[in-house]
C-alpha cells in the first residue's frame, strides 16, 4: 500500500464525504465549523501526503486497489502531477469555506455539503487510477457545481447552468464511448496501463477527438468557452474560486493524463488545431476582457486566455512546455481564485460587480488595494510571482516548435497588462465617487486570513518554483519520453554560417576598421 | 558580501516602510529607507573604486536557485564586474540623493511611507537588473523597475491623468517586453542557456548563422539582437516606443529624476552594452541601433524646442540623450555610451531636481511661460541648474577642460565620425545638429525660468496662492508672490549633483574612453574597441570643434530670442506655423497610436464580444439548442431542475450500460 500504513487517499475522500453527510443534519453554524474542520483536516492530510511523497521514486505512489466487480475496481494512486493538483484543491477548499462564512445565509448545511462533496470529487479525479472511476468523479463533479450556481447563484443562474449542461453533455458522451472502446481494446481499465498502451494509429484519431470534445469544454478552449463567463458571473464567490481554481484544471489534467500519453501520434496530428484555437483564444478573449464592465466577467475571460497558454505549452511536446503548462495551471488556480476572492470582498460590501461603481478604494481600503495589486501583477505575469514562471516556460517551450505561435501567444502579456491594469485603475485608483463606497471598511481579519496564504504561495512559487516542480519532474520526463517519437520539428532550424569562425580576441582586432 | 547588502537593504527598507506604512508613520519610514540607500551607496563606491584602480576582478555571488526545467536552468545571483560597478554607483548615488531630496519635496504629502517604499523597491529592482548574471534575472529587474515606475507615475492616484500615464508606461513597455521575451526564447533555443557569460562567449561563433523565424530565414544574430533591442527601445523610450516617457512626468519630480532620467530609462543602453559581443556579431543590428538612436536624438530634440512645461522639456531632452547613447553603442563605442550614461545620470538628475526646486518655489506651477526672473529669488537653485545646463550643452575648451557633457557627448559625436562607416557619418551629422538643438532648448529653459521679467501672475497656481487675478495685480506681474529657496534636504542633493555635473567628465574620462586606460578599466565587461577609441581622439580638429560651434550657435540663438528680443519666438512660430505645430504636438505620435492601436483594440473587443460570442457562438450554439429543445418539448419551464437530473441520468445510464456490458461479455 504505502509507507504510512493507512490508505491516505481513501481517507482524504472519506473525511469530506462524512462531513458532507453530517452537514445536512446540523444547524447552520455547526455546518460552517464542521466544513472548516473537515477541509482543514484534508489540508493536513495533503501536507502529510506531500511530505511522504518520494520525489524521484516510483511513478505511482500511495496506490490502493480493491476489486469491486469484474474489471471495475476502486483504484487510487498519485504521481507528482496529481499530487500538486490535489494540493491545490485541498489548499483552496478551507479558503472557500471561509469565503462563504458570512456571504451564505440560506440553506447553509446544504451549501457546505455541496462544497464538501465537490472536494471529494476533485480529489477523486486526480487520484483515480481506474478509467471509469475517473469518469464518475470527472462528470459527477459538475453536479455539486450546478447546485452551487443554481441555488446560491445570481439572478440569471438558470441560463448559466443550462449552458454549462449543454456544453458538457456532448463532450462527456463522446468521451464515455471512447473509453468503452479503449477498455475493450486494451483489456484493462487501469489508467497507468492504458497510458503505456499503443493504440492503433487509425483509432487514435477519433479517440483523441472524443476526449478533446470533453477536455476542450472543461478547459475551456475557444470557441466552446462561452459557458464560463456566465457560470462565473452567476456563481457565488467561493463557487467561482473552485471553478477557476480547480475545475478548469481538469481539462488540462485530462490532456496530460489521457490525450497526450495514450494517443501521442494523434496528438501530433492535431497540434495545428490546438495551436490555432489557442492563438485565437489569447487575442480574442483578451480583447473581450478589455471591454468588460463586470468584474467577474473580465476575470473569467482572462482565464480563457491563460488556459490557452496551458494548451500551447502542453502541445509543444517538450519539457519546458509541459512543465510550464503545469505551473500555469497551479498558478492560475491560485491567482484567479484570489482575484475572485478580491471581487467577492467588495461585492459583499456593495452588492454589485459593476466596475464603474467603484473607484478610489486605495483611499479607504489600503490593505485590500495592496493584495489586489499583488494578484493583479501575478495575473499579468510579473517576474517574481507564480504567473511569470509558468507563462515563461510555456512560451519558451512553444517557441522551440513555432515562432509564430510563440509571438501570437506572447501578445497576451501586452493585452493582459492592459485589461488588468485598466481594471485595477477603475477599482482602486481615482477618487471615491459615492458615500456608500466611502463607507466600505478595509479587509477584516477573516478576509486577510483568506488572501494572505494565497499571496505567500504566489510569491513562493515565483521566487523558488523548485518546491512545486520537483515532484512533477519525473512524471513530465516520462511523458516527454512517451512523446519523443512523435515530437514535432521546430521552425527555427539554426544553420551555422559558412564563414570561418573567428576567436573572440581576433574578432575584436577585426572590428571597425 | 557587500553586494548582497547593497541589493537587499533597499528591498528590506521597502518592505518595512511599505507594510509598516501608517502604523510606523512618516519619519521612521523615511529614516529607514534613506539610511538603507545611503548605506548601499557607501558600500558601492569602494567597489567602483576597486575596479577603477584595477584592484578588483569580476565575481558572482550566488543567492538561490530559481528555475530548473530540463536544459533551462538559472539562478538568482549577483554579478559584479566593471559594467555593474559603474551602474551600482549611478543607481545608489542618485537614489540616495533622491531619497534625501524627497524629505523636502514630499514634506506635505499625506502618503509618504508609500512613496519612500516605492522608491526603495525601485532601487532594489534596478540593482537586480544591473547585477543580473542571466537574461531572466535581467528581465526580473526589467519588469520590477517597470512596476515601480508604474506605481510612482500613478503615485497621485486621484488624478486621472496620472493613472492614464501609469498604464500607458506599463503597457508600452510591455510591447518592448514582447521583443525582449522573444529574444530570450530565441537565445535559449540557439545557445541552450540563458547565462549571459556563456551566451557572450558563444555569440561570435554564430556570426553568419541563419534561423527560421515567422516563416522566413534570417541572419541568426540579427534576429536575436533586434528582438532584444525592441525591449531596450521600450525601456529607454526610443523613437516609436517613446510615447510613455513624456507622460511619465505626471509622477512626482524626484521620481522623474531618479527613474525617468538617471537610471531606469538607461536600462536599455545598459542591456545593449552588457550584450555588446552579441550585437558585434550582427552588423545589421548595429546599423539599426545607430539609426534608431540618431533619429530619436533628433526627434526628441525638435519636440523639446517648443514645449512649455519645464519637466516635459527635460523629459524630451532625456529621450534625446538616450538616443545619443544608443548611436554610440551602434557605432561600436560602447564605452562612450556608458560614459555618457554615467555623466548624464548626474547632470540630468540635477536638472530634474533643480526643476523640482523651481516648481516647489513656484507653488506647483510647471509652465515656463509663467516663470521669469527667478535668478535672484532662488539663487542656489539657479546656480545648480546652470551647472546642469553647462554640462548637458557640453561647454568646454578643446584640449583644456570642460563640464561633464563636454567629454561624454562630444566623445560620442567624435566616435560616430571616427567609425568611418556611412551610418556613422549619418549619426555624426545628426549628433551635431541635435547638439545645436540641445543647446537651444536648454538655454531657452534657463532664460525663460531665471531671466527676464517675472510673469508669475498669469499662473493659476500663483493666483490661488496670492488670491489675485492678473487684473487686480496690475503692473506688478509678480502678484506679490515670494518664491522661497528650497530647504536643506533638497539643496544638499543639488549640491552633490552639481559637483558631479562639473567634474564627472574631467575626472573619469581617461578610465572610461581612453584607448589604453579604457581597455584595462572595462576589462572585458563590455566589447571595448581600443582601435575606435584611439581613432576617436585623433579626429580632425573641425570635428572636435563642430559640436562646440553647434553649442554656441544654439546659445546665441537662445540669447537672441529670449533675452534680446522676446517678441521673436512668437514671430518665428507664426512664420513656421506648420512645423511649429508639428513639433508642439510631438509629431502626432499619440494621435496616431490612439487611432491605429487603442481605439481599434476596444472596438475589436466589443465586436468579438457582441458579434462573436453573443451573436454567433451562443446564437448557433447553446441558445439555438435551447430553442430546439423548447420547441420540441413543452417542458421548457422545468428545464432548470430538468438539466441536472437528465444530466445525472445520462451519466448513470451510461455507466450502468458500461458495467452491464463488461459483466455479460
Amino acid at each position: 500500500m504505502n509507507d504510512l500504513g493507512f490508505p491516505i487517499l481513501s481517507l482524504m475522500l472519506a473525511v469530506p464525504m462524512a462531513a458532507a453527510i453530517a452537514c445536512l443534519f446540523v444547524s447552520a453554524n455547526t455546518a460552517r465549523w464542521l466544513a472548516l474542520i473537515a477541509t482543514l483536516v484534508d489540508l493536513a492530510l495533503g501536507i502529510v501526503l506531500w511530505m511522504n511523497f518520494d520525489i524521484g521514486g516510483a511513478q505511482w505512489q500511495f496506490v490502493e486497489r480493491a476489486a469491486l466487480f469484474d474489471r471495475f475496481s476502486w483504484a487510487l494512486g498519485i504521481d507528482g502531477i496529481a499530487l500538486m493538483l490535489i494540493m491545490l484543491s485541498v489548499f483552496l477548499m478551507p479558503i472557500c469555506i471561509g469565503a462563504s462564512w458570512e456571504a451564505i445565509q440560506t440553506r447553509v448545511g446544504e451549501y457546505m455539503a455541496a462544497f464538501l462533496l465537490m472536494e471529494v470529487l476533485m480529489i477523486g479525479v486526480f487520484a483515480a487510477q481506474d478509467i471509469f472511476l475517473f469518469y464518475i468523479f470527472f462528470e459527477a463533479g459538475l453536479i455539486p457545481m450546478y447546485l452551487i450556481i443554481g441555488i446560491w447563484g445570481g439572478a440569471n443562474r438558470i441560463y448559466a447552468s443550462y449552458k454549462f449542461f449543454l456544453y458538457t453533455l456532448l463532450g462527456s458522451v463522446l468521451m464515455l464511448i471512447a473509453m468503452f472502446w479503449m477498455v475493450n481494446e486494451a483489456g484493462t481499465s487501469d489508467i497507468p496501463t492504458l497510458m503505456a498502451y499503443d493504440f492503433p494509429l487509425e483509432a487514435q484519431s477519433w479517440l483523441w477527438l472524443a476526449f478533446f470534445a470533453s477536455f476542450a469544454v472543461k478547459m475551456p478552449m475557444w470557441p466552446v468557452h462561452t459557458w464560463l463567463p456566465d457560470a462565473h458571473v452567476q456563481a457565488p464567490t467561493a463557487g467561482s474560486v473552485i471553478l477557476a481554481g480547480v475545475l478548469l484544471k481538469m481539462g488540462g489534467y485530462g490532456f496530460i493524463r489521457f490525450s497526450l500519453p495514450m494517443f501521442p501520434d494523434a496528438s501530433v496530428d492535431y497540434i495545428w488545431l490546438v495551436f490555432a484555437l489557442s492563438m485565437v483564444a489569447v487575442v480574442y478573449t483578451s480583447l473581450i476582457a478589455l471591454v468588460q464592465s463586470d468584474m467577474k466577467k473580465l476575470i473569467a475571460y482572462s482565464s480563457v486566455a491563460h488556459m490557452a497558454i496551458v494548451t500551447v505549452g502542453l502541445f509543444a511536446f517538450n519539457r519546458q512546455g509541459l512543465e510550464g503548462a503545469l505551473v500555469v495551471m497551479l498558478s492560475h488556480g491560485l491567482v484567479s481564485g484570489a482575484l475572485f476572492l478580491c471581487v467577492g470582498v467588495i461585492y459583499d460590501r456593495l452588492h454589485t460587480r459593476e466596475i464603474d461603481r467603484y473607484g478610489g478604494l486605495s483611499i479607504n481600503m489600503p490593505r485590500y488595494a495592496l493584495l489586489f495589486l499583488l494578484f493583479t501583477m501575478a495575473s499579468i505575469g510579473l517576474p517574481g510571482t507564480s504567473g511569470f514562471v509558468g507563462e515563461f516556460l510555456s512560451l519558451v517551450g512553444v517557441y522551440e516548435v513555432s515562432s509564430w505561435v510563440a509571438i501570437v501567444s506572447t501578445t497576451g502579456i501586452i493585452l493582459g497588462a492592459a485589461y488588468m491594469l485598466y481594471l485595477y485603475r477603475r477599482v482602486a485608483y481615482g477618487v471615491i465617487k459615492s458615500d456608500d463606497v466611502a463607507a466600505m471598511p478595509d479587509l477584516t481579519k477573516r478576509e486577510i486570513a483568506l488572501l494572505l496564504p494565497i499571496a505567500i504561495v504566489v510569491l513562493w512559487m515565483g521566487v523558488y518554483p523548485e518546491s512545486f516542480m520537483a515532484p512533477m519532474r519525473k512524471d513530465v520526463g516520462a511523458l516527454e519520453a512517451r512523446l519523443a517519437s512523435a515530437k514535432p520539428v521546430g521552425d527555427a532550424q539554426v544553420k551555422l554560417g559558412a564563414t570561418p569562425v573567428l576567436s573572440p580576441a581576433a574578432h575584436a582586432e577585426e572590428g571597425h576598421h | 558580501m557587500a553586494i548582497t547588502l547593497i541589493v537587499f537593504l533597499p528591498l528590506l527598507a521597502a518592505i518595512i516602510a511599505g507594510l509598516g506604512n501608517r502604523i510606523i508613520g512618516n519619519v521612521p519610514a523615511k529614516v529607514v529607507t534613506t539610511l538603507a540607500l545611503f548605506a548601499a551607496c557607501g558600500l558601492s563606491w569602494p567597489i567602483f573604486i576597486g575596479f577603477l584602480n584595477g584592484s578588483s576582478t569580476e565575481y558572482v555571488v550566488p543567492v538561490l536557485s530559481w528555475l530548473r526545467s530540463g536544459d533551462l536552468q538559472f539562478d538568482w545571483a549577483l554579478r559584479v564586474d566593471t559594467l555593474t560597478a559603474v551602474m551600482l554607483v549611478v543607481v545608489t548615488s542618485v537614489s540616495a540623493l533622491v531619497h534625501l531630496y524627497s524629505w523636502g519635496y514630499m514634506d506635505e504629502d499625506p502618503d509618504q511611507p508609500r512613496f519612500f517604499a516605492y522608491l526603495s523597491l525601485f532601487t532594489f529592482a534596478m540593482l537586480m537588473l544591473v547585477t543580473a548574471d542571466n537574461l531572466v534575472q535581467m528581465f526580473f529587474g526589467w519588469e520590477g523597475v517597470g512596476l515601480a515606475s508604474y506605481l510612482l507615475i500613478g503615485f497621485w492616484f486621484r488624478k486621472p491623468s496620472a493613472n492614464a500615464a501609469a498604464i500607458k508606461a506599463f503597457v508600452v513597455n510591455r510591447v518592448g517586453d514582447l521583443g525582449f521575451m522573444m529574444g530570450i526564447f530565441g537565445t535559449f533555443l540557439v545557445f541552450g542557456t540563458v547565462s549571459i557569460p556563456a551566451i557572450l562567449a558563444a555569440a561570435p561563433g554564430m556570426e553568419g548563422a541563419t534561423i527560421g523565424f515567422l516563416g522566413n530565414r534570417f541572419d541568426l544574430m540579427t534576429v536575436l539582437c533586434l528582438l532584444l533591442f525592441i525591449g531596450a527601445m521600450g525601456k529607454s523610450a526610443q523613437l516609436g516606443l517613446h510615447t510613455w516617457l513624456p507622460d511619465a512626468m505626471e509622477g512626482p519630480t524626484p521620481v522623474s529624476a531618479l527613474i525617468h532620467a538617471a537610471t531606469m530609462v538607461t536600462a536599455g543602453v545598459f542591456m545593449v552594452c552588457r550584450l555588446s559581443p552579441m550585437f558585434e556579431a550582427s552588423p545589421t543590428a548595429l546599423t539599426v541601433v545607430t539609426v534608431v538612436g540618431a533619429c530619436t536624438a533628433l526627434f526628441a530634440a525638435t519636440v523639446g524646442l517648443v514645449q512649455t512645461d519645464i519637466k516635459r522639456v527635460i523629459a524630451y531632452s532625456t529621450c534625446s540623450q538616450l538616443g545619443y547613447m544608443f548611436f554610440a553603442a551602434g557605432v561600436g563605442a560602447y564605452s562612450a555610451a556608458m560614459f555618457h550614461l554615467f555623466t548624464h545620470a548626474f547632470f540630468k538628475a540635477l536638472l530634474f531636481l533643480g526643476a523640482g526646486s523651481v516648481i516647489h518655489a513656484m507653488h506647483h506651477e510647471q509652465d515656463m511661460r509663467y516663470y521669469g526672473g527667478l535668478r535672484k529669488h532662488i539663487p542656489l537653485t539657479f546656480w545648480a541648474m546652470m551647472a546642469g545646463t553647462l554640462a548637458i550643452t557640453g561647454v568646454g575648451i578643446v584640449g583644456v577642460a570642460g563640464f561633464a557633457g563636454f567629454y561624454s557627448k562630444d566623445g560620442i559625436i567624435e566616435a560616430a565620425f571616427a567609425s568611418g562607416t556611412q551610418v556613422g557619418q549619418f549619426a555624426f551629422t545628426i549628433g551635431v545638429v541635435a547638439a545645436l538643438l540641445t543647446s537651444f532648448y536648454s538655454w531657452r529653459l534657463m532664460f525663460l525660468t531665471f531671466f527676464g521679467k517675472p510673469r508669475w501672475i498669469q499662473s493659476e497656481h500663483i493666483q490661488h496662492s496670492v488670491h489675485k487675478t492678473p487684473e487686480q495685480a496690475g503692473a506688478d506681474t509678480t502678484g506679490g508672490y515670494h518664491p522661497h529657496e528650497s530647504p536643506m534636504p533638497m539643496l544638499f542633493p543639488l549640491g552633490m549633483l552639481t559637483v558631479g555635473a562639473i567634474a564627472a567628465g574631467f575626472v573619469f574620462h581617461h578610465s572610461f574612453i581612453d584607448a589604453e586606460h579604457g581597455a584595462a578599466f572595462w576589462n572585458g565587461s563590455l566589447f571595448f574597441d581600443a582601435h575606435l577609441m584611439h581613432e576617436m581622439h585623433e579626429v580632425p580638429l573641425w570635428v572636435k570643434l563642430a559640436s562646440t560651434v553647434a553649442m554656441l550657435i544654439g546659445l546665441m540663438t537662445a540669447i537672441l530670442m529670449y533675452l534680446v528680443n522676446n517678441t521673436l519666438p512668437a514671430k518665428v512660430a507664426g512664420a513656421l506655423s506648420p512645423i511649429y505645430k508639428f513639433f508642439l504636438n510631438k509629431w502626432y505620435f499619440d494621435e496616431l497610436y490612439n487611432h491605429i492601436f487603442v481605439k481599434p483594440s476596444f472596438a475589436l473587443g466589443r465586436f468579438f464580444w457582441k458579434v462573436g460570442d453573443e451573436g454567433t457562438i451562443n446564437r448557433f450554439g447553446p441558445d439555438g439548442a435551447a430553442v430546439l429543445v423548447a420547441s420540441g418539448s413543452r417542458m421548457a419551464v422545468k428545464l432548470q431542475s430538468g438539466f441536472l437530473y437528465s444530466y445525472a441520468l445520462v451519466m448513470l445510464l451510461g455507466l450502468v450500460a458500461a458495467l452491464t456490458w463488461l459483466m455479460v461479455r
